[in-house]
């Protein structure tokens, strides 16, 4: 039994542990504004910056020494032309490597060894894989500085990326949806191709999605590999009068993209540059943005949708 | 529902028997699920209560309700009254800091739950949180408690060791421990020995008895040997609902109510 | 006895001739198993190939340059005339930028950690988890300008004598840069702490401050940890922030208010130049691409042995 003065106690040191409470909340409500806060600075000191420039003419004009009349046309050719490239090699390697190791790996050494590598790749600076590029690709395999070469670098830095979302999205699939499909006399492929993979399609196109928008961003490994930061033509057209009508010349093309564009403005000591950088750096960052928000929404439907 | 309780006396052989706390009208509702439906009972002190009833009866939620546990988790209510004497506070009110309520009442969980910590600061823990530093009151308390839960011989020379180090039944009687260094008025079990095996659970089922002296003890079982074996009284629930309450003895040889005897006697549950 | 043959089941039209074994299906079946695993098998190509190619054109590097005058020496001038290869430069660019960004990321990252998984509300959680991961999806390079042209303006204001290009802003801007990617980590190893621990707190009289500081972070603490040394090798290897915002000259210098390359700094700027390949100029990228590796691999290892070590305990 207690005595008053020992519950009188007890209630100030509540009284202060709650004090702490609160002050801890303060302070961590505080820690994540300045993250958010940090961010919308950004935002705002470009949107200020860059907004004026923001015209059709922008993006429909080369890059040139006059900043007044300066565009990001063949950077954003550029962009999408890697991009196809790196989605064509990432996404089918990506989802074959994580459709393997959940469904067809033995445990054994080899498989292990897989999925050490694979986390281990992921945390390899982008950079190294711009220098892989650059011995490999560039020199070794003779692809040059092309959009090839960089298509295929950018690739390898986002095949982890594709993996785990695949194998996350393979792993939420119960057991019993297989055991189902063997039941009724399926091979293991016709169990993946028929169940496994439509099931997952939508977690693996999350994945797919938040990784080309990292391959949009990425500026290091492209330079390495030596992405021209001016270039007032573009790639010949992937498409022709003559048959076979579809030409894979862009493919050897010299090129630029929306970061190495924006990152050659920075570096200008002159101001006009730097407002055509800002304009730049929105426009990427609202196309990184959208598609990172497109897929944590896809994921956000899938979860709320999708109850095994 | 009103309890069949004998208000006045629960027990003829034990006429000096005073209620450690009154729930009245109880009602608990999990969003708009009501859970415990119109509770009345008393808990009478230094004794042990044992409730028992099928999965999902609500035994677990109501012992829950003893420290506010539910005000952990969004979306739970309550209506009615548990009152604590000799305070008489309703310690389901808001204006009772459910902190202060889990400082006096403890609980031990179905599972073994150690912190990842020394055997000793496990003990320790709830001293540590009510402020206490001096070491010689820690040592000294630290001991009593390991005693007390019967597990001081076993671990007198490894108190710095941490506590994953011990058996199944040594965690629990660990967490007994950790809830009794803290001199609770009511200890609450909850299916403490659910997840043990029948050794340790028979040394967990003495140390029970053996604590009843001290502090009023409320035990959620789902085997109804073990009420009978460890409790002086025993309450069955159904549904959200307290069927019948009584001396464990009279409850287990010749119940009031047809569906507790169907229970009891296996026919049903 | 024999039980008698219904008629459906002695319908020869309507079952299979045998229960053999169908040698094509088979066949097809190992084609697309190899296949898949050659796909799986590309990621160990890949380390494979960037361990050769780093030691092959480091190995021409160290026959010119010896290994211990690229570990002492002080200066890193290979594009000069007298020229010099020693990494130390480099290496203390790199280290003062991420021990800026991580005197802000680790502190910032643990309290949103913490501050997500056991105390703010399930709206705020759902609405500041995405947000903190768009935050992560913004271009190195957006950040590197808003470092040059808004972080570095703001604090010439504060310490006048701030150079226009310093570690001090490119370290800060990394440093928020890496918050959301320390505290989504830490953030999942305080989660993965079974909810029975901090019921036992919370049944002792604990309050929230109190469990997860002597309950929930020790319980987690080797995946904290690994939230934090990832997040030193995040920031050893970042290039765009420190390229743009700290400047491209070696420096030996531990003074975070000076311009300074790192190593990914000086990979960047030699890109930038035309070096003709397989000239000694060429191979320093190299070199310094073998030193970054191993720097972030070392942390990578521990990170994830001890991210393995969390997830065995529950």
């Amino acid at each position: 039994m207690r005595d008053d003065k020992d519950l009188s106690e007890i209630r100030s040191i509540i009284a202060r542990h709650k004090l702490w409470d609160l002050i801890f909340m303060i302070i961590g409500v505080f820690a994540l504004m300045i993250a958010v806060l940090t961010f919308m600075a950004l935002f705002a000191h470009m949107l200020i910056e860059g907004m004026p420039r923001l015209s059709w003419d922008f993006f429909t004009s080369f890059p040139s020494r006059r900043p007044g009349s300066a565009g990001i046309l063949s950077a954003w050719v550029g962009t999408t032309l890697v991009m196809l490239v790196t989605a064509a090699a990432a996404v089918p390697m990506g989802i074959g490597a994580g459709i393997y190791l959940e469904e067809y790996a033995a445990k054994n050494i080899i498989t292990e060894i897989i999925e050490i590598n694979v986390t281990n790749l992921a945390g390899v600076p982008s950079i190294i894989y711009g220098l892989l590029a650059l011995s490999l690709f560039v020199h070794q395999f003779g692809f040059g500085q092309s959009i090839l070469s960089a298509g295929l670098a950018l690739a390898l830095l986002i095949l982890p990326i594709v993996i785990v979302a695949t194998r996350e999205a393979i792993r939420a699939i119960p057991v019993v949806i297989r055991e189902g499909a063997y039941a009724l006399g399926a091979t293991r492929w016709q169990t993946v191709s028929d169940h496994i993979l439509p099931y997952s399609a939508a977690g693996i196109l999350t994945g797919v999605i938040i990784g080309l928008a990292r391959a949009i961003g990425e500026t290091a490994p492209v330079i390495t590999i030596g992405a021209l930061t001016f270039i007032a033509f573009l790639p010949p057209s992937p498409f022709q009068d003559e048959f076979p009508f579809l030409s894979f010349e862009w493919l050897m093309a010299p090129f630029t993209v929306m970061p190495i564009q924006m990152f050659n403005w920075v570096s200008r000591p002159e101001a006009e540059f730097q407002i055509n950088a800002a304009a730049a750096g929105l426009v990427l960052v609202v196309m990184t943005l959208t598609m990172n928000g497109l897929a944590i929404y896809l994921r956000y439907r899938m979860r709320k949708n999708l109850k095994w | 529902m009103v309890s069949d309780f004998p208000a006045d006396n629960p027990r003829a052989d034990a006429p000096d028997a005073r209620y450690k706390s009154e729930v009245r009208n109880l009602s608990f509702y999990y969003g708009a699920f009501s859970a415990l439906k119109n509770i009345n009972m008393m808990l009478p002190e230094k004794r042990v209560t044992a409730l028992i009833g099928p999965s999902g009866c609500g035994k677990s939620t109501f012992l829950r309700c003893f420290n506010r546990m539910h005000d952990l988790y969004p979306g739970n209510r309550y209506v009615g009254e548990i009152i604590l004497h000799p305070d008489d506070v309703n310690i389901l009110s808001r204006d009772v800091d459910p902190i202060e309520v889990r400082m006096r009442i403890s609980m031990v969980f179905q599972k073994p739950n150690p912190f990842p910590k020394s055997i000793y600061e496990n003990v320790a823990y709830g001293l540590r949180v009510r402020g206490v530093r001096q070491r010689a009151k820690l040592d000294e308390k630290v001991e009593e408690a390991l005693r007390d839960a019967a597990l001081w011989d076993e671990v007198k020379d490894r108190l710095n060791q941490l506590a994953y180090n011990l058996s199944g039944g040594q965690q629990q009687r660990l967490c007994i421990a950790r809830a009794l260094a803290t001199d609770p008025e009511i200890l609450l079990f909850d299916e403490p020995t659910s997840a043990l095996d029948p050794i340790a659970t028979a040394s967990i089922e003495e140390l029970i008895t053996d604590l009843k002296d001290k502090v009023t003890i409320l035990i959620v079982t789902h085997n109804m040997q073990q009420a009978a074996r460890v409790s002086d009284f025993t309450a069955y629930m159904y549904l959200g609902e307290l069927i019948e309450f009584d001396v464990t003895d009279t409850i287990f040889i010749k119940p009031k109510h047809k569906q507790t005897e169907d229970y009891i006697t296996g026919r049903f549950g | 006895m024999h039980p008698p043959v219904t008629a459906q089941s002695a319908d020869a039209h309507s079952r299979p001739r045998s229960l053999g074994y169908s040698y094509r299906r088979h066949l097809g079946e190992r084609f697309i198993e190899g296949l898949l695993f050659l796909m799986a098998f590309i990621s160990v190509a890949i380390t494979l190939a960037i361990v050769a190619m780093l030691v092959k054109e480091s190995v021409v590097f160290f026959e010119q340059v010896p290994l211990w005058d690229f570990l002492t020496d002080t200066q890193w001038t290979p594009l000069f005339d007298d020229a010099h290869y020693g990494i130390l430069p480099l290496i203390s660019g790199t280290v003062v930028s991420s021990a800026v960004a991580l005197l802000v990321a680790i502190p910032l990252g643990t309290i949103t950690a913490i501050y997500l998984s056991e105390f703010a509300p399930f709206a705020v959680r759902e609405v500041a988890k995405p947000f903190l991961e768009l935050l992560g999806g913004v271009p190195t390079v957006v950040y590197g300008y808003f470092a040059l042209l808004f972080v570095t303006p703001l604090l010439q204001k504060i310490f006048p004598e701030l150079p226009g290009f310093s570690l001090l802003s490119a370290g800060l801007v990394m440093g928020i840069m890496i918050i959301p990617y320390v505290s989504s980590m830490a953030e999942d190893a305080m989660r993965a702490v079974p909810m029975h621990l901090r019921e036992g707190s919370y049944a002792m009289g604990a309050t929230r401050f109190q469990t997860a500081i002597r309950v929930i972070m020790p319980a987690a603490f080797s995946g904290i940890a690994a939230a934090y040394i990832l997040g030193i090798s995040r920031a050893v290897g970042e290039t765009m922030v420190v390229a743009i915002a700290a400047g491209m000259q070696p420096n030996l210098t531990w003074n975070p208010m000076e311009p300074a390359a790192t190593i990914t700094a000086y990979i960047v700027q030699v890109s930038l130049g035309d070096l003709p390949h397989g000239s000694i100029g060429y191979q320093t990228i190299f070199a310094a691409g073998l030193t970054l590796l191993l720097l972030t691999l070392t942390f990578n290892i521990i990170g994830h042995l001890l991210r393995k070590r969390y997830r065995e305990v529950y």
